[in-house]
């Protein structure tokens, strides 16, 4: 891997080549607000809060840190007041569409954000970072759950509205979620439980790690014991550690 | 037909055709475009072809449907040749007479001649017409001649033969070399250096490379790549299949809108025909080169028309815009190399390795070479499509090639570049139509979509409408967009309903600001020109909307009231019979009065009080007068009519 050095905030820092932005960023310490970044799943550049400054020759853009590659030579500003306007309105633009999800109300005091300006358009936790149906899609390999509609219009959900067993209540979706806007798994479980013939699989047997163990814990997932001992050992949500080649029972 | 195997079949194929063809033979053709057939073309052909069977004239005289003439605004259009005599508006009921009296004893039926507005002058042929005589149509001048479902037609006008120069006389560099030099920029919006992306795509790494032609034309009220798939398809795959050869690719997509199933049509049909003439699949005209093409149906989504949603679409995936940091001449559809140019883009590139890079780096400005085709509608008197030299003047296409205004209303502004693009002022208009100067005026070329707004246009409610437009196509992927269109539209909604409020302008800019600078793709990034451009130019008129809850051009409903001016009244009772609300009052004789309370502002009363009493006045930004009391309504005198 090759080496390469870049300026962010007048500071020269060293990344190794094929990093983003804000990868080179976090590993020296610098932070920059994101909402649908997860180490977990490719960048999707979609709430654009990790917008910095790209200080080129003539002229400077705006670019995503999240999807930006660093490279050899360049100067990024992550503090400029141009980003710190944009970030405001962002801000501004989510909380008229969320006003009550914590994260985007702390970060808009970060920001300035005083009173709202903007009209209340809906009053929602879903940002649609897009973070579930990624993590859904990118790390359970089902696609459970997906956009649904377009421009204003877009919602996460089941195809067609309806509840399915491809989704096994992993609980990865939840996880990632940033304002919490997807919890109600036990709700959700229950829910399908209710439905006649529907079999749900554990995620453990699915994936091959665990096989023809059944549940004690009746398909609570994300509290049954498996869950929590792999927790504990990887530190991380098992939907999450548990890597392809061994989801795949390679 | 047996496929090709060398250049030189290829000539003598089109020498044997042209021998075959008897220049003198009197043939009809008939446009048969999109705009054409809404006039019902389809009829008019058939019956001409119904008359010529009857009259017994198959042997001589030939019929052909052709595709879009461009001059949308007098169709159906038929042009007989050789004489080149142009006839507009051509109902079946005409084509007895045309062929009696032209084709049989050589006059000219008067009545079908395209007739100056201004002047009255009648043109005979094609050439002569205003319209068509102050344009230089280089790409879309052939539609007229060719059956698009004939490759014969295009053959014979000296078609594929650039793909025989290119494949034999010339090597992919230097073929690059040549479009770099000729200075082509993408007709598709962006404008960027078609030679620079062929030669990055060239030289991006991987054996599996791909071009692709975008035809998902989707701004309101813009139709060029359509008429030009449409009506010369040829000319589309010959340009790609020399792009392909160019930069080393050997599978082409054309992505084309499920909407324009004439296109659909005219493409597989096309696609066969080059096939079986050898200009596709393996070893194409003998030279060892393999190329094949897919097409791929949009299932209607505006943003698919952006390179990475559409390639995305092509995937099979939802249609949604990624990341262009790393570009798609790079990593594209399934991340290899892709190379992804405009319609328009593609039928340039024949003209230029036929008639050479400097040949075509002479038409056009210093940075904007070519010609460029524009849909020239809206209020304007010739619509249609035009095709005019990069530098040439807005007022130049509005006035000498649109012909004007209707009805001698005054201009108001011009709207370039489909919905992402901006308004230009009438203070403007001389400026050159290039896509430098076009950004710098806060408007782009687009596609080249060209919408005229006369007086009675709202700059608010434009503004309004094609963010209404944007809000329904943007993807919803990115916060900017989605959200900031979501606001200025709500803003702007609340302005034209007369709600609007001290500080909504920079409101709105600000949020332009950063949907601009901050979105993903180019959608967002341009979504704010609207409302940037009609801030910029017509400030005063938002003023006048929030502060004085006035609008200047009486157009927001919320803002106006109808209002009959009693002494100009003559109680003729048309508008009372066509209220559909039933708020107007009157009688025989008793002058008419509207119901502010049950007037729903349909326009319908200001529309049918006759010219000659114009008693029906749209007030806006004041209130509106009281009502006439009853006893002072009766008409007393009243002229006796004239007997005669």
């Amino acid at each position: 891997m090759k080496e390469i050095t870049l300026t962010i905030d007048g500071r020269e820092l060293k990344a190794q080549e094929g990093m983003t932005i804000l990868e080179a960023a976090q590993e020296a310490g610098i932070t920059i607000p994101t909402l649908c970044y997860h180490k977990a799943v490719s960048p999707s550049g979609s709430c654009r809060l990790c917008t910095v400054e790209l200080v080129g020759s003539g002229k400077t853009r705006l670019v995503t840190a999240c999807t930006y590659p660093a490279e050899q030579g360049i100067v990024v500003k992550t503090n400029s007041a141009t980003v710190k306007k944009t970030r405001k309105m962002l801000l501004e633009l989510l909380l008229a569409r969320c006003p009550n999800v914590p994260i985007l109300q702390q970060l808009a005091r970060d920001y300035g954000v005083e009173k709202p300006r903007l009209k209340k358009i809906k009053d929602e936790d879903c940002i649609l970072c897009g973070l579930c149906t990624q993590v859904c899609q990118e790390r359970m390999g089902v696609s459970a759950i997906n956009f649904v509609g377009r421009g204003v219009n877009r919602t996460v959900d089941f195809p067609f509205e309806r509840m399915w067993d491809v989704c096994v209540a992993c609980g990865a979706c939840t996880y990632v979620c940033p304002t919490g806007h997807i919890q109600n798994e036990a709700h959700k479980v229950a829910q399908l439980k209710r439905q006649l013939g529907i079999q749900r699989k554990c995620r453990y047997m699915l994936m091959g790690a665990v096989s023809n163990k059944l549940c004690p814990h009746n398909y609570e997932c994300w509290r049954c014991e498996y869950d929590q001992r792999t927790e504990y050992r990887l530190g991380e949500h098992p939907a999450l550690a548990l890597k392809l080649a061994q989801r795949q029972g390679r | 037909m047996a496929r090709l195997q060398s250049p030189a079949e290829l000539v003598d194929l089109r020498k044997h055709m042209l021998a075959k063809r008897d220049t003198e033979r009197p043939c009809i053709t008939i446009c048969s475009g999109t705009g054409c057939r809404a006039y019902a073309s389809e009829t008019v052909s058939t019956a001409f072809e119904k008359e010529i069977k009857k009259q017994g004239l198959e042997d001589t005289v030939d019929v052909k449907t052709t595709g879009c003439h461009g001059f949308c605004e007098k169709g159906p259009l038929v042009v007989i040749l050789p004489g080149e005599i142009c006839y507009v508006q051509v109902k079946p009921t005409d084509v007895a007479q045309i062929i009696s009296q032209t084709l049989m004893e050589n006059k000219i039926v008067d009545h079908l001649l395209y007739t100056d507005p201004v002047t009255g002058e009648k043109a005979v042929h094609e050439s002569e017409i205003p319209f068509y005589k102050n344009q230089t149509r280089l790409v879309f001048g052939n539609n007229s001649k060719i059956d698009p479902t004939n490759i014969d037609d295009y053959i014979v006008l000296g078609g594929y033969s650039a793909l025989s120069k290119a494949l034999f006389e010339m090597t992919p560099e230097e073929i690059i070399a040549e479009v770099k030099n000729s200075g082509l920029r993408g007709r598709g919006g962006g404008g960027f250096p078609t030679g620079r992306k062929w030669e990055e795509c060239r030289h991006a790494p991987g054996d599996i490379k791909y071009v692709i032609v975008n035809a998902d034309e989707g701004d309101p009220g813009a139709y060029m790549d359509r008429s030009l798939l449409e009506g010369n398809p040829h000319s589309v795959l010959e340009g790609l299949i020399v792009g392909a050869y160019a930069i080393g690719s050997h599978v082409g997509y054309i992505y084309v809108r499920e909407e324009y199933p004439l296109a659909v049509e005219n493409v597989f049909i096309a696609l066969k025909q080059a096939e079986e003439y050898g200009f596709l699949g393996t070893n194409i005209l003998g030279s060892g080169f393999e190329f094949y093409i897919k097409v791929h149906r949009g299932a209607g989504a505006f943003v698919s028309g952006e390179s990475s949603a559409l390639m995305t679409a092509l995937e099979g995936r939802v249609g949604e815009p990624r990341p262009k940091y790393i570009h798609t001449v790079i990593s594209g559809i399934w991340d290899k190399p892709s190379t992804l140019n405009n319609v328009e883009t593609w039928a340039n590139v024949p003209l230029i390795i036929t008639n050479g890079a400097e040949w075509y780096a002479s038409i056009g400005t210093e940075g904007s070479k070519g010609t460029k085709i524009f849909s020239l509608v809206g209020k304007v008197n010739n619509t249609g499509l035009v095709e005019v030299p990069m530098g040439t003047s807005l007022r130049d296409i509005i006035y000498n090639i649109g012909g004007g205004i209707p009805e001698g209303k005054k201009f108001k502004a011009v709207q370039t570049g489909g919905p992402s693009g901006g308004c230009i002022p009438e203070s403007l208009i001389d400026s050159p139509v290039d896509f430098d100067e076009l950004s710098a005026l806060g408007s782009m070329m687009g596609s080249g979509g060209m919408i005229v707004m006369d007086e009675d246009t709202c700059m608010v409610d434009t503004a309004r409408y094609f963010l209404d437009f944007l809000a329904d196509e943007s993807c919803g992927k990115c916060t900017p967009c989605r959200e900031g269109i979501d606001q200025m539209l709500t803003i702007l909604t609340h302005i034209t309903e007369g709600e609007g409020q001290d500080g909504d302008i920079e409101l709105l800019e600000e949020i332009a600001e950063v949907t601009k600078n901050a979105s993903l793709c180019a959608l967002g990034q341009t979504a704010a020109n609207p409302v940037l451009s009609t801030i910029r130019y017509f400030r005063d008129e938002y003023e006048a909307h929030i502060t004085e809850k006035r609008c200047p051009a009486g157009v927001c409903k919320a803002l106006i009231s109808y209002y009959i001016q009693p002494d100009k009244c003559k109680a003729c009772l048309i508008c009372l019979k066509n209220c559909p609300s039933g708020a107007i009052a009157g009688g025989k004789k008793q002058i008419h009065i509207i119901d502010q309370g049950r007037c729903i502002k349909c326009g319908i009363c200001f529309d049918v009080c006759p010219q000659r009493f114009s008693a029906v006045k749209k007030i806006s930004g004041r209130p509106v007068p009281p009502p006439t009391p009853i006893e002072a309504r009766t008409i007393e005198e009243r002229k006796p009519r004239r007997k005669q």
